[in-house]
């Protein structure tokens, strides 16, 4: 019988603890497949964050460290320097990456570590309950902004990727979402990208993946990719913001 | 190898360099910025690497990184860096990494001041960071001895996958005096089959990690380490016993502040009164046994805990003691120096009192 679809070798047999229509499961499976393709998995050495991703060094089948609460793009640092050679890279989400890891990730691009980043937007921090993201929409609701993000009270969502961009350090930023297949088929050729410069010793490359939240929104898996699209997507606009050549 | 004249913190920096550590994160405070300096000029010409980090936070997790992939690793700090790098240093314990931290106290709380201090004992032998966990920490008093411990360290942390600091002060990190390198005894040291280095398709895969979701997981985890930490105090408590013998007060005191107490030993003996001291090389594991053998003889009277604090290693003498014996403290603290005669003053009014 002809095979038609097989499973990545990229990810292990454990089953996701994600919520059903998390779109963490999407991004694993894009990150996963472009080791595979690139055949580094035995020389990747990922780095799990803390937040819904901590569990990403059961699912990566790669050698796994993981990380306190923003630190990873550190943690990657001193994994690098040892192993130069080896591919290293950092999974994290917003409440990770942009808000207590926001000094990690702006020196890691600023050295130029030659590694990859890909940082999951969900504008909340799922983990935890649904409290409020550095890059929560002014007016989301979420449960320390329950009538909505107040800027006045509460500041304005970060747009890492367009600050990093702006990054002497930075080789390739690039956001992309995974709303719907076209877009999920154009989020995988960028995270290669970011796996392929690494490979090429160009240096830091980091793909921000705008992602739903279900769970937290409250709203249905479908609902949460319309929703991503209308109210993710004009905040965020998709696109690379840098790239070296 | 002929002795040669350093300053301690570049003597301590070297010890590292000669007991194979490639790679150095830092963060610059003071007194310990002679490392980081000697690291940054000395690593790359030995294919290593020195990275001074955006802040104490990133480098323990830099550490973490690099221990991560079995490579021999060091960060030093002070004060107020030490206290970011605790989150860290619990999670290298966590994970059970090997590296060396290097503490050369300053005085505190807060940005406190910028000379020598022993106030973070507690910090550093208690914990300092959250959850269960100890580490090794050597308290040397001289720098050839901070060179030793130094360099054993690094075998120490590796043997026992775990952090060990070396806990100097700023007076230990500036000064000068004449050093000699020597390789410490030879142990034998497994492979580090742990280590994330990628896996190559020829062993399962590796994962660095200090999260057990099950509580029973991470209880029986916690316990097999404290079985380990057993034998760290078996095997490798450091301590000198001077002059002891007939001692009616045994000082106790580590680092630089043992060293003002050899003085008080030799005034006090000039006027009839027998001084010992109990100074432990390592702070934890603590050398129980020394105090408690004393504790039980009759000549002695007393003990006197000697610190730049408020008192802290005094509690662990105390414990150690455990009431067989009164313990007294005196100290000074906030970057000042106890001097020979307040120390030699206070031995007197302890003898007045017991007799
Ligand atoms: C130092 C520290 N502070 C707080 C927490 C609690 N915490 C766990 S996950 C998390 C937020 C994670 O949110 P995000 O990075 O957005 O990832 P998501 O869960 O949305 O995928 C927080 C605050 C922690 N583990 N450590
Ligand atoms: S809480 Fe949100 S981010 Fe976390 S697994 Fe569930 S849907 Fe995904």
């Amino acid at each position: 019988m002809a095979v038609v679809f097989d499973k990545t070798k990229g990810l292990t047999d454990k089953a996701f603890h994600y919520c059903p229509g998390c779109t963490h499961g999407i991004a694993h499976r894009l990150v996963a497949e472009a080791m595979e393709e690139l055949g580094v998995l035995e020389k990747a050495i990922g780095v799990a964050p803390v937040g819904c991703a901590v569990f990403a060094y059961e699912y990566f089948n790669c050698d796994m460290q993981e990380a306190s609460h923003g630190r990873a793009p550190a943690v990657a640092t001193g994994i690098k320097r040892v192993l130069p050679d080896n591919i290293v890279f950092t999974y994290q989400g917003d409440g990770d990456l942009a808000s207590i890891g926001t000094a990690e990730i702006i020196h890691a691009a600023a050295r130029g570590e030659n590694i990859t980043v890909i940082f999951i937007n969900n504008t909340t921090y799922g983990m935890t309950g649904g409290q409020m993201a550095p890059t929560t929409l002014v007016g989301q609701v979420t449960t320390t902004s329950p009538n909505g993000r107040d800027p006045m009270l509460a500041g304005y969502p970060i747009k890492m990727s367009e600050m990093l961009a702006t990054i002497e350090g930075a080789a390739y930023i690039e956001r992309v979402s995974l709303h719907d297949i076209k877009h999920i088929k154009h989020a995988k050729k960028s995270i290669k990208k970011a796996f392929e410069n690494q490979i090429n010793k160009k240096g830091f490359s980091l793909i921000e993946v705008l992602s739903t939240c279900p769970t937290n929104w409250g709203v249905s898996p479908k609902d949460a990719m319309l929703w991503l699209e209308k109210n993710m997507i004009p905040n965020f606009p998709l696109g690379v913001k840098k790239e070296v050549e | 190898m002929a002795k040669v004249l350093m300053k301690g913190n570049e003597a301590i920096a070297e010890a590292a360099i000669q007991a194979g550590c490639k790679y150095f994160f830092g963060y610059p405070i003071t007194p310990q910025n002679e490392i980081p300096a000697y690291m940054a000029k000395k690593l790359p010409q030995i294919g290593g690497t020195f990275l001074q980090a955006e802040s104490e936070v990133a480098a323990i997790n830099m550490v973490y990184g690099a221990a991560g992939t079995g490579a021999r690793v060091m960060t030093s700090s002070s004060g107020p860096g030490i206290s970011l790098k605790q989150e860290g240093i619990s999670y290298i314990a966590g994970a059970d990494l090997p590296c060396v931290i290097v503490n050369i106290v300053r005085s505190g709380p807060g940005l406190g001041g910028i000379q020598p201090a022993q106030s973070d004992y507690f910090q550093t032998v208690k914990g300092g960071g959250h959850g269960d966990y100890y580490m090794v920490v050597y308290a040397p008093a001289t720098i050839q001895e901070a060179v030793d411990v130094t360099m054993e360290a690094f075998d120490v942390a590796d043997q026992y996958r775990t952090p060990v600091t070396i806990l100097g002060d700023g007076m230990l990190g500036q000064m000068m005096e004449p050093v000699e390198f020597k390789q410490p005894k030879k142990r034998t040291l497994e492979e580090k089959s742990w280590a994330t280095t990628g896996y190559i398709g020829d062993r399962p895969r590796n994962i660095i990690n200090s999260l057990y979701i099950v509580p029973s997981m991470l209880e029986d985890t916690i316990r097999k380490r404290f079985e380990r930490y057993e034998v760290i105090k078996k095997e490798e408590t450091k301590v000198e016993v001077y002059n002891c013998e007939d001692a009616q007060i045994i000082i106790a005191a580590y680092g630089t502040t043992s060293r003002i107490c050899r003085s008080v030993i030799e005034a006090a003996e000039e006027i009839g009164i027998k001084v010992g001291l109990i100074r432990p090389i390592t702070v934890w594991p603590f050398p129980d046994q020394a105090f408690e053998e004393y504790a039980n003889k009759d000549a002695v009277k007393a003990f006197l805990a000697v610190e730049m604090s408020m008192g802290q290693m005094v509690e662990d003498v105390r414990l150690a003691v455990n009431g067989r014996k009164p313990v007294h403290f005196t100290g000074r603290t906030g970057g000042m120096v106890p001097t020979p005669k307040e120390i030699l003053d206070k031995i007197k009014i302890i003898l007045e009192e017991v007799n």
